[in-house]
């Protein structure tokens, strides 16, 4: 048996990022991950760091996730420093918008999220075609492309080397991370937590839910009932091209290595992760109508990944009222999200609680009770 | 270099980057392109770098040229044929997005 002063069970996005933070403090956490055939999103994602038009519905979504894509140029200078190149990039990013219908729709959404009570400084543009081409200079962008808003808080970065980024930092600055023990129970014996694996049994004083779509079973464990469900993305990816597409624009994106990743749908499938030809050809369809070239290129793979999933599709981060000291969070935006995770989510997890800003996240959002 | 351990009659004719090239039936271009010089495929479309055929099973994608004017084709998977035009893909095919729209 193992002990520690905190236990981050999954080190996925959002158990990566915040452990990291925590061994950052000093902490030494010890991170319990799942095998690899789990269902990982952090493995199947998009790459985007996106600020764009999120937060509709819930204004402290759109406040945290400003705060994280400013905090992430130094989460990326620490990983660099630990990891090499992450290819990281806050440029800014575009929202192709085909037609001047689709463009005027867009605007009207971005206006409606800068107008709401409350009010919020403008960090977005809505460019026409002309101020496009201006933007990004000898991009061969189909003729229905109408303009685009552009962000400049938007940015990318390969998920991939972040994730090893994260999980690298964990061990060197004083954590553990141990793989394939997905976790079975949890727990509570004398104030400390047990968390039993198929490979022993670990104890802390803290915990850290952070194991995707597998939350809910072991949040109930600890009192906390945390609504979730699988929401699969299917994504294409092609050959490599010499760089010709400056800045992400939202669904597709020019990695470093000059593939084009294109993405996503939103299916509500359950566990499945098939791919379907349906989806794709719809994806490759628009992805041509905004830049004509990609229809000459090859796929070289095509994927999903099941997103973690809240009834409002926002972030949850709760500490149990009956077990204090367990704590669950859980997204779908954990790329976005991970410069937060590794500071205020640590930080809160540290503290033992967490502070105002983060209250409106807990689960219980969704128990107010329907006016008739 | 790689050369053929027995001499069949070669029968089918195709060009590389314009030479002439004798093949036998059944060959695949990857093949071809690693006993005819300079040996490579293609370069990457970021560094240049010099890529010859690896796998020769359509895993590897280093073996990527240009057959009868399509770009990016797997020639390992792919058997020659008489009068087929070969070229060696570089930078500048991907560069050229206009010819390619």
């Amino acid at each position: 048996m193992r002990e520690a002063e905190v236990i981050v069970i999954g080190a996925g996005m959002v158990g990566a990022a915040a452990a990291y933070g925590l061994a950052r403090r000093g902490l030494r956490p010890l991170v319990v991950d799942g095998g690899d055939l789990d269902y990982r999103a952090a493995r199947g994602n998009g790459g985007l760091v996106w600020v764009q038009g999120k937060g509709l519905d819930m204004a402290p979504y759109q406040w945290l996730t400003r705060r994280s894509s400013d905090l992430w140029p130094e989460l990326a200078a620490q990983l660099v420093q630990i990891a090499g190149d992450i290819q990281y990039q806050r440029r800014g990013g575009v929202t192709l918008c085909l037609g001047e219908e689709e463009l005027a729709s867009r605007e009207g959404t971005l206006m409606r999220l800068h107008n709401r009570p409350g009010g919020s400084e403008r960090d977005f543009e809505m460019l026409d075609r002309a101020g496009l081409e201006k933007l990004m200079p000898g991009v061969p962008f189909g003729p229905d492309v109408a303009g685009a808003s552009y962000c400049w808080r938007d940015g990318h970065v390969d998920p991939l080397r972040l994730l090893l980024a994260l999980q690298r930092g964990i061990k060197e600055l004083g954590g553990t991370l141990l793989s394939d023990q997905p976790v079975r129970a949890i727990t509570r014996e004398q104030g400390i937590f047990k968390v039993r694996t198929d490979k022993g049994m670990h104890g802390a004083a803290k915990i850290l839910i952070a194991a995707g779509n597998g939350s809910g079973a072991l949040a109930r464990q600890v009192g906390l009932d945390v609504p979730v469900r699988p929401q699969r993305g299917q994504m294409l990816i092609t050959e490599r091209f010499a760089p010709i597409l400056p800045l992400p624009a939202g669904g597709i994106r020019q990695t470093g290595e000059g593939t084009f990743q294109i993405g996503a749908t939103q299916e509500e499938v359950g566990y499945d992760l098939a791919t379907s030809v349906d989806a794709a050809a719809t994806m490759a369809r628009r992805t041509v109508q905004a830049l004509p070239f990609l229809g000459r290129a090859k796929l070289v793979r095509h994927w999903s990944a099941l997103r973690v999933m809240t009834p409002d599709g926002h972030p949850i981060y709760a500490q149990s009222e009956s077990h204090p000291g367990a704590f669950v969070a859980l997204c779908h935006s954990g790329i976005t999200l991970a410069a937060a995770h590794s500071e205020m989510l640590a930080d809160a997890v540290a503290a033992g609680g967490f502070p105002d800003e983060i209250s409106p996240f807990h689960h219980r959002r969704f128990d107010v009770q329907k006016a008739a | 270099m790689f050369r053929r351990l027995h001499e069949p009659t070669p029968s089918v004719t195709l060009t590389i980057d314009g030479t002439a090239v004798l093949a036998a039936p059944g060959e695949t271009v990857a093949a071809v392109l690693l006993r005819t010089p300079p040996f490579h495929a293609r370069t990457t479309m970021l560094s240049g770098a010099r890529r010859a055929p690896y796998c020769m099973m359509g895993v590897c994608f280093d073996c990527l040229a240009v057959v009868d004017g399509e770009r990016s084709v797997q020639t390992c998977l792919t058997l020659v044929r008489d009068g087929m035009t070969v070229e060696r893909q570089g930078k500048e095919q991907g560069r050229d997005l206009e010819a390619m729209a």
